[in-house]
């Protein structure tokens, strides 16, 4: 091990060693708080160490790990919902009797996962990196044992996750049978040397590979169709969980998705970006037309969440075009962004209604919500037009910018297609609103600090940021990922 | 930074406090103020108002100590488009920082005048939650009125001119849900909305001269207009002038817009002190004077202005004679003194007219300041005695509606309110030009000018007009301090608290000396005012200033020989309406302006728009085009094609259906999802399928 291998997976490293020094803490620690403070201040110092390695790229452990721009805007984006996430844990838990302190042990392995996903270069690191942060977050799914819907959730998280991971496996041993080579760098030189004359390199074997590797992936970010597990899994974790799944699953998939694709694949985009299409069109619209009919908030986020799967999917299908890749990256990177904060508020307003055993879930409870908390209303109303993309909201600019990168892709019918569905998005988003401000009733919302600060914090940036979105995309756009 | 620096650089760095504190002190008021006592929410919009004002002060000796040198202050980017480069800049020279200086100088006056006031009118008008709300409101204004005198171009000047005229808005209709005697009605909003929409007239003429300087000039930056200016066209600058003259009109409240003002005085008295008598409304005189160099280049366009401005002057004059409400009287004193400067600056006279400016908001604030502290007074006394009653046991009290404001109902309140007396006394010779009080200098420099400028007509209309001045303020007098109370409440009215009085005392003394700004042989005003404008020094007439002194004394005489040697009586007419018959009717009802303003524009306005609306709109276009042609033609069609070739019922069923559809398809789909791990599996494995099959096979 190298200094530079230690630099490139030092945040890492302090971060594992934090956890484990954590879980034996904890043992001592009596009032759970305490806990989740210290988790908080261990992923705050990982943080600083993250923005430290600003500006260096090094490939590190013989390939194995990069350090990037793009992994460095990834990994920041992932320590900023892990504490978003324990900040909307912090009083849930403790309201709904569940709290334990290897919650937060939970979430930071699974957060270890998804840096440790954001700097793979190797496929065999993909997938560890992909099974390091999916067995925490089935534990976590399941937390509320022995609630039956906790646990079914998170039975169903894991059996459904373990059939998808051996697709991924079964797609990486596909690929370094054509290829000879699990080292995205190797698979790169292999392919580029092998244009014109039969080597070693066998395309068919590598584009099912390819393929098998984009099921795996595309089910751990709920594109359709593999995206059934979704309203199950969401609805039956508790909602902290829930909010934190939403958000930390979906940067790592993306993010494994934009390098792998991005730098290993380009030649087969010809055969992919069809497939890519078809499934962002479809994920639109299932996600946008099923919610439509649910009644239940949590599943009817579920719904959404698979929705905007799609959207961020259209930022892939020009994954082969060097000239638009970068445009499309940082618009990605960007509705990540977005979608975070957003997701994040959302499942907050969520969390501050929801009653012990699974009461103040259904949409119909946040009728009356706009004359009784006002603030609490108005924040939900910003979350819900920017998740539909409506001015002056992220949601919007973020749609922007990914239409706008389709389009320069040539994908016009895509892009209408994204247009059309956020259409009929609005009709579930606004109902929403609808309920909170037309309709007679008695909501009862929970007052917890962090819970308010996240969720009226998000509000504010989620219109704030939109007023002057430039500076955030010039960061998503300097991102880049390095190459090879 | 070294002290031969801050010589040559002066304070100019702090221009844009002189907006900053302002929207500091609103902000913290308005987002952090709820809990705030009162005097907290006073005190801070006063401070702020005061941060103004010093650095107006630093300003002022910055420009001295540089030898009166414009500077321009560069604050932010904000239009870059093409060839039209506008910053947020600030313009310090000695025209902008005189008005700066009353600006926040009376405003600050007024802030403190107001904790007092206001403290009480909220109460008896039982909301005290809006006190806060005033105050934002008025330091929202000062912020408006420092960007309007403050900035480098007309575009900067327009912004806080519509700003003005927003606080405006709010501030007359501050009480919006009551009139002003504080029933429940839509009055003070009405006169708030007549404001605005009266305004709008007036800001409708200067943006067209705005987009005329943009359209021949290419900018709207004053230094590159008024250079630009004498290479064009007489007659573009003549339009350019005149279309501004419009906005002035509005703004400033002379013929044919002035007709809001009166209306204005809706607001709480230190709006109409600060607002409608002290900055607002000469914002149009600044506007003039600061285009000085295009309306020289015109006289012509002088002409109209400056007898726009006489006639005014003259006009409003003699309404004010027949008016009863104290504010009223003031009100249209206010558009008269308007008249004065208007016509001063479009004589040329700029330093005339900017002194009187100055003269005029000392001493018209003192006299709204103080009939606000006779309305509180009167207020008092009737609080007093409907408490007293009721404590006698007669429950019904003061159900009659009392309003504070008539003066009809005042009389001998010099000894119930001694301190406000005086105060009006001393405001009402300055107003009457009275030596040696400021108002004296000032108007007299105007008188000067139009009668050695040639400017006859201007000169005699003026002259007349100051007559009456002296008259209606000598009637004004008299009816409110004299003679018997008329009413119980006078009888019991109260002197207002120190609070109050104390502002008051600061404007009274400047209305006493504040001639000596420019006194005939010294010219200090004039001489300060020479950086930016081109000036001649008045010279001081000494058969003008004695005309107009005699005719002032005259007219406080004849006033005194008509309301002071008996007094009024209660419910007596007034002594002018026999003798004068109809003229007095016609003053009485402001010669009918509004009522002509209703018949001729007003109510074709609105037959107009009911005609578009009823008879354009509905019969023609929606029963007629739409009803017959298009949905006639259409039923025509469909009964001939539809009904042979395809069911009525299809189309219906296509649109209604639309949505139906939709949500069946997501209810079809949710039944896939039931729950099953073994159908998800399979979902999967459907999926890998297809894309495994489809890669193959293709």
């Amino acid at each position: 091990m190298t200094q530079l291998d230690f630099i490139t997976v030092l945040p890492i490293a302090f971060l594992t060693f934090w956890v484990c020094a954590l879980l034996l803490a904890d043992l001592f620690i009596k009032r759970k708080g305490l806990t989740a403070v210290l988790a908080a201040v261990g992923l705050a110092i990982t943080l600083g160490l993250t923005l430290m390695q600003v500006g260096r790229s090094a490939l590190g452990f013989n390939g194995m790990l990069v350090l990037d721009g793009f992994s460095i805007f990834v990994q920041t984006l992932l320590l900023l919902s892990g504490l978003l996430g324990i900040a909307l844990a912090y009083g849930y838990i403790r309201r709904m009797k569940i709290e334990r302190g290897e919650y937060y042990g939970l979430l930071l392995f699974s957060i270890i996962g998804m840096m440790l996903m954001a700097q793979a270069a190797d496929l065999i690191m993909v997938f560890l990196a992909l099974e390091t942060l999916s067995i925490p977050l089935y534990v976590l799914a399941a937390f509320a044992r022995p609630n039956p819907d906790s646990e079914e959730s998170g039975l169903k998280y894991f059996l459904l996750g373990a059939f998808a991971g051996g697709f991924v496996l079964y797609g990486i041993a596909l690929i370094y049978g054509a290829t000879g080579s699990t080292q995205l760098a190797q698979i790169i030189s292999v392919v580029n040397l092998s244009g014109g004359f039969e080597g070693i390199y066998n395309p068919t074997l590598m584009l099912i590979g390819a393929a098998l590797v984009l099921v795996g992936l595309g089910f751990k970010v709920a594109a359709v169709p593999f995206h059934m597990w979704t309203p199950d899994v969401y609805q039956g974790a508790p909602t902290a969980v829930t909010a934190f799944m939403a958000a930390g699953a979906k940067i790592a998939g993306f993010a494994a998705l934009l390098r792998v694709f991005a730098l290993a694949f380009p030649t087969l985009s010809a055969d992919l970006s069809p497939v890519l299409w078809v499934i962002s069109a479809l994920t639109m619209f299932g996600g946008n037309l099923i919610a439509i009919s649910q009644t239940n908030i949590k599943r009817m986020l579920a719904y959404s969440s698979i929705a905007h799967a799609g959207y961020i999917l259209m930022a892939f299908v020009p994954f082969g075009d060097p000239k638009v890749l970068p445009v499309s990256v940082a618009a990605g990177l960007f509705y990540l962004v977005a979608y975070t904060l957003t997701n994040f508020g959302t499942w907050g307003v969520v969390i501050a209604l929801e009653k012990a055993e699974g009461k103040g879930l259904e949409i119909s409870d946040y009728a009356g919500l706009g004359r009784k908390y006002p603030a609490l209303a108005a924040a939900m109303t910003v979350f819900m037009l920017s998740l539909t993309g409506m001015p002056p909201t992220l949601g919007l600019v973020g749609k922007f910018y990914l239409f706008r990168a389709v389009l320069e892709g040539g994908y016009v019918w895509l892009a209408v297609i994204g247009v059309i569905t956020s259409l009929i998005s609005a009709y579930y988003y606004l109902r929403v609103v609808v309920t909170m401000y037309m309709h007679e009733g008695e909501a009862q919302t929970e007052r917890e600090f962090w819970l308010g600060l996240t969720t009226l914090g998000a509000a504010v940036l989620t219109v704030l940021i939109s007023l002057t979105p430039q500076w955030l995309f010039i960061l998503a756009k300097d991102a880049v990922l390095m190459l090879f | 930074m070294h002290l031969s620096e801050t010589t040559t650089t002066g304070f100019f760095y702090l221009a844009p406090w002189i907006v900053f504190f302002p929207v500091i002190g609103l902000l913290i008021n308005a987002f952090l103020g709820k809990r705030f006592p009162e005097k907290v929410i006073g005190w801070l919009a006063s401070m702020a108002s005061a941060g103004s004002f010093v650095i107006s002060v630093l300003l002022a000796y910055s420009l001295w100590a540089s030898g009166g040198h414009a500077q321009s202050v560069y604050v932010a980017p904000w239009i870059h488009i093409g060839n039209l480069a506008l910053d947020w800049t600030f313009r310090v020279d000695t025209l902008s920082v005189t008005m700066m200086l009353v600006v926040s100088g009376v405003g600050t006056l007024i802030h403190i005048y107001a904790i007092g006031y206001m403290h009480e009118d909220v109460r008896f008008k039982h909301d005290v939650g809006r006190y806060r709300r005033f105050f934002v409101f008025l330091n929202l204004f000062i912020a408006a009125m420092m960007i309007l005198v403050g900035g480098d171009s007309y575009l900067m000047l327009f912004v806080g001119w519509e700003g003005v005229g927003l606080c405006s808005f709010l501030l007359i209709g501050f009480w919006y849900d009551m009139d002003t005697l504080g029933r429940s009605s839509w009055a003070n909003s009405n006169a708030a909305k007549k404001a605005f929409v009266t305004n709008r007239i007036g800001d409708f003429g200067f943006l067209i001269a705005g987009f005329l300087m943009f359209w021949y000039i290419g900018s709207v930056q004053f230094d590159e207009v008024f250079a630009m200016a004498p290479g064009l066209q007489s007659g573009v600058i003549v339009a350019i002038t005149l279309f501004m003259l419009i906005g002035v009109t509005g703004k400033s409240a002379q013929i044919p817009l002035y007709v809001w003002l009166p209306d204005a005085m809706a607001g709480p008295t230190p709006v109409s002190a600060l607002i409608h008598a002290a900055t607002m409304v000469t914002a149009g005189v600044y506007l003039i004077a600061r285009s000085a160099p295009l309306y020289t280049l015109v006289p012509e366009a002088q002409f109209i202005v400056a007898m726009t401005g006489a006639v005014t002057a003259l006009f409003a004059a003699t309404i004010a004679v027949g008016q009863y409400d104290i504010k009223k009287v003031l009100a249209y004193s206010t558009i008269s003194q308007l008249g004065f400067m208007v016509a001063a600056v479009g004589m040329g006279a700029f330093v005339a007219g900017m002194f009187h400016l100055v003269t005029h908001a000392f001493f018209k604030a003192l006299l709204f300041l103080s009939a606000g502290s006779v309305i509180l007074g009167l207020e008092r006394g009737h609080h007093h005695l409907a408490k007293h009653e009721a404590h006698e046991g007669h429950h019904e009290g003061h159900e009659e509606v009392f309003d504070p404001g008539d003066m009809r109902n005042m009389g001998g309140l010099r000894k119930t309110m001694p301190v406000t007396f005086w105060l009006y006394i001393i405001g009402t010779l300055a107003l009457a030009g009275i030596f040696p009080f400021a108002g004296f200098w000032s108007k007299d420099e105007i008188l000067a000018d139009a009668f050695k400028e040639g400017y006859t007509a201007v000169y005699w209309l003026l002259t007349i007009a100051a007559f009456f001045t002296a008259f209606y303020m000598g009637r004004q007098i008299w009816m409110v301090f004299f003679g018997k109370p008329r009413h119980e409440a006078a009888a019991h009215a109260e002197e207002s608290p120190l609070i109050m009085t104390a502002p008051l005392m600061v404007l009274a003394f400047l209305s006493i000396v504040g001639g000596a700004l420019n006194l005939p042989g010294l010219h200090t005003l004039t001489l300060w005012l020479e950086h930016t404008l081109e000036v001649h020094a008045g010279e001081f007439v000494l058969s003008v200033a004695l005309i107009s002194t005699a005719l002032a004394l005259l007219a406080i005489l004849i006033s005194w020989l008509i309301y002071g040697r008996k007094p009024l009586e209660a419910g007596q007419p007034d002594p002018l309406k026999r003798p004068l018959g109809f003229l007095f009717t016609g003053m009485e009802n402001k010669w009918f302006v509004d009522e002509g303003y209703w018949a001729v524009f007003v109510n074709r306005y609105v037959d107009l728009a009911r005609f578009l609306a009823d008879v354009v709109d509905w019969r023609f276009w929606h029963d007629w085009f739409h009803e017959k042609v298009i949905a006639g033609t259409y039923n025509w069609l469909s009964h001939i094609f539809l009904n042979r070739y395809a069911d009525q019922k299809g189309i219906d069923a296509f649109f209604n259906g639309l949505g139906e559809i939709t949500r069946k398809l997501s209810a079809a789909t949710r039944r896939v999802q039931n729950g099953f791990v073994r159908s998800y599996a399979l979902a999967v494995l459907l999926g890998v399928v297809s894309i495994l099959g489809y890669l193959i096979l293709k």
